[in-house]
């Protein structure tokens, strides 16, 4: 890593980046560049150690020992469930149940909550900014349910036409779900206002902040949304644990999603008795050690602060935006006034694919492609682009790399 | 930075901005489209056919240098070509393109001819679907007539 000079700014990078052990790498014989934040997030040694504490101490399963360990892992896995609660601002740690992500959280409102009481006709609301994750369990209640899929517009920067989204919430409207930080363009939805239009018209509301918790203050409670959901892994924490809260009102009135152990208070073959919220929505044996390790990652997050890492994100999305705009050919998808750190853009006469390989042979790792949100870039007239996407241990120099990599690949196609 | 330049030789670089052949074909015998969802490449390939030979191949279709590249050359090696011999060809390609880095079969090399320009894709793993596609949709096409394929 070049020398940092960021020591000005709202975050000690020096020291941050001694917290991720992947960082020191070469990637093909250069440093390793990882832009690719959006996708998945590198983590902190103190996420990798709370998981490897908990296989080499106290591994055990949870609520159900009476022996020492079992009462030590089931007390950590708790104590991630109470820190997820105040990092998202919910009330009540049984309105957090663990998913495997942001995925299984849509999935679970959508056929927990919503398939019970939607009849054919009813309508759902989301956006074109939405992720795949956030359209495709919405067309599966569409086939089985026959509901109706409404989309609110976007404009040609990539900012949700909210005049077209309150016009679309009418007395059909039976569920709305919205993205909060678009992952492809990086717009910031206006969701508190967006939740508000359609909490006023007593529609449910379910915000998919994949792309949102780690980088600015989430409180549910403000936000006024019923659903909100989160995956680790985007968020310096493990793979395969995510959140979603839910107001425990709507949680309780829920039927189970998966059934199993764990999820019940008695079983007979005539009759189960489900257990209570939010144990009902957690069959099986969880993902304790992921459920720990997303604890210790809003545990890291909270000490670096997160209006610290929102401004240096910000500092960074507006050094890479001027510095990618004055180079001749680059254009930027995805222009909205509000924006997280994601710069999205095509070169003229370089695909996103071939950009992909001559960054990552400079050792910068950049995602290039669709970004799992087909209907959004079409929208915009695109196919694919090239996203650099950035995380707390970023530094300008690393955006200079980058940028040096782009004018490679222009040379490499000129 | 030498693998680069194995991965984008000239020709490829050539046929990746003025890809040859790159029209539709209203009286094809055989067609196909393929599709690489991962990326949203798209390869719609073009054949005429007479006695077992091709007498004409075009495509139409966006993607990286690479896919372009490889669907430009593929219709012009394939004119005249039996639909024997092309399924040779398309073994060899396929051989090269999948080999283990440096362990090309030379002899074989040597018999594609300019298709060897492909050979430094082995050595980037990531990248061998969007060479192949144009191929998979070449055998697609012979095979079946008219339909769509996907990589995946
Ligand atoms: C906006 C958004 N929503 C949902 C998801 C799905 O998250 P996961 O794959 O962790 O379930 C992603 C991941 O790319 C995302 O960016």
């Amino acid at each position: 890593m070049p020398g940092i000079d960021d020591k000005a700014g709202p975050l000690d990078l020096v020291r941050i980046r001694e917290d991720f052990p992947i960082l020191t790498q070469e990637v093909n014989g250069k440093p390793l560049v990882y832009l690719d934040n959006a996708a998945t997030t590198q983590k902190p040694t103190a996420v990798i150690d709370s998981i490897c504490d908990y296989y080499r101490e106290y591994n055990s399963n949870i609520h159900r020992g009476v022996h020492t360990l079992s009462q030590k892992a089931t007390d950590a896995y708790e104590r991630a469930r109470v820190r997820t609660m105040d990092f998202l601002g919910a009330g009540r740690p049984e309105e957090i149940i663990f998913v495997r992500g942001a995925t299984e959280g849509i999935n679970l409102v959508s056929q927990a909550y919503l398939r019970p009481r939607i009849e054919p006709g009813d309508e759902i609301v989301i956006s074109t900014l939405e992720h795949h994750s956030n359209i495709v369990p919405w067309q599966l209640l569409r086939e089985q349910a026959g509901a109706v899929l409404k989309v609110a517009p976007i404009d040609d920067d990539g900012a949700v036409d909210i005049q077209a989204y309150q016009d679309l919430l009418s007395d059909r409207t039976k569920f709305v779900s919205l993205v909060h930080v678009s992952n492809a363009l990086g717009t910031i939805n206006p969701i508190r206002e967006m939740v508000a239009m359609a909490r006023e018209k007593e529609i449910p509301v379910l915000v998919d902040g994949a792309q949102a918790a780690a980088h600015s203050q989430v409180d549910v409670g403000k936000l006024g949304c019923d659903f909100y959901t989160i995956s680790g892994h985007k968020m310096y924490g493990p793979t395969g644990i995510g959140a979603l809260y839910g107001k425990a009102q709507l949680l309780e009135e829920m039927p189970p999603y998966h059934g199993g152990g764990e999820m019940i208070l008695s079983v007979t073959f005539d009759k189960t008795e489900y257990n209570r919220i939010p144990y009902k929505f957690e069959a099986g044996t969880p993902d304790i050690a992921g459920a720990i390790g997303l604890g210790a990652a809003i545990e890291y997050i909270e000490e670096a602060g997160l209006e610290s890492i929102e401004a240096h994100e910000k500092n960074l999305l507006d050094y890479a935006t001027a510095a990618a705009s004055s180079i001749d050919g680059v254009e930027i998808i995805g222009q909205a006034p509000a924006k997280a750190g994601i710069l999205s853009f095509i070169i003229d006469g370089v695909h996103p694919h071939d950009a992909g390989t001559i960054l990552d042979q400079q050792g910068v790792a950049v995602r290039a492609g669709h970004h799992c949100a087909q209907p959004v870039l079409e929208r915009l007239g695109v196919q694919a682009t090239v996203r650099a996407s950035f995380a707390l241990y970023n530094t300008r120099e690393e955006i200079d790399l980058l940028t040096h990599g782009i004018t490679k690949a222009v040379e490499v196609f000129a | 930075m030498s693998g680069l330049r194995d991965l984008y030789q000239e020709l490829i670089l050539d046929h990746g901005k003025s890809p040859r052949n790159h029209r539709p074909m209203d009286d094809c015998t055989h067609q196909a489209n393929g599709f690489n969802p991962v990326c949203g490449d798209k390869v719609n390939l073009y054949l005429s056919c007479e006695d077992g030979r091709v007498t004409d191949a075009s495509f139409e279709g966006n993607g990286c240098a690479i896919s372009t590249a490889s669907a430009s050359m593929l219709t012009q090696l394939v004119r005249g070509k039996s639909v024997e011999d092309i399924s040779e060809l398309r073994r060899m390609v396929g051989a090269m393109l999948t080999s283990a880095p440096g362990e090309h079969d030379q002899e074989e090399i040597e018999k594609l001819g300019k298709l060897a320009a492909f050979s430094g894709v082995c050595e980037f793993p990531g990248r061998v679907k969007c060479a192949t596609l144009a191929w998979h949709t070449l055998d697609a096409a012979l095979k079946d007539g008219k339909k769509t394929i996907s990589t995946e």
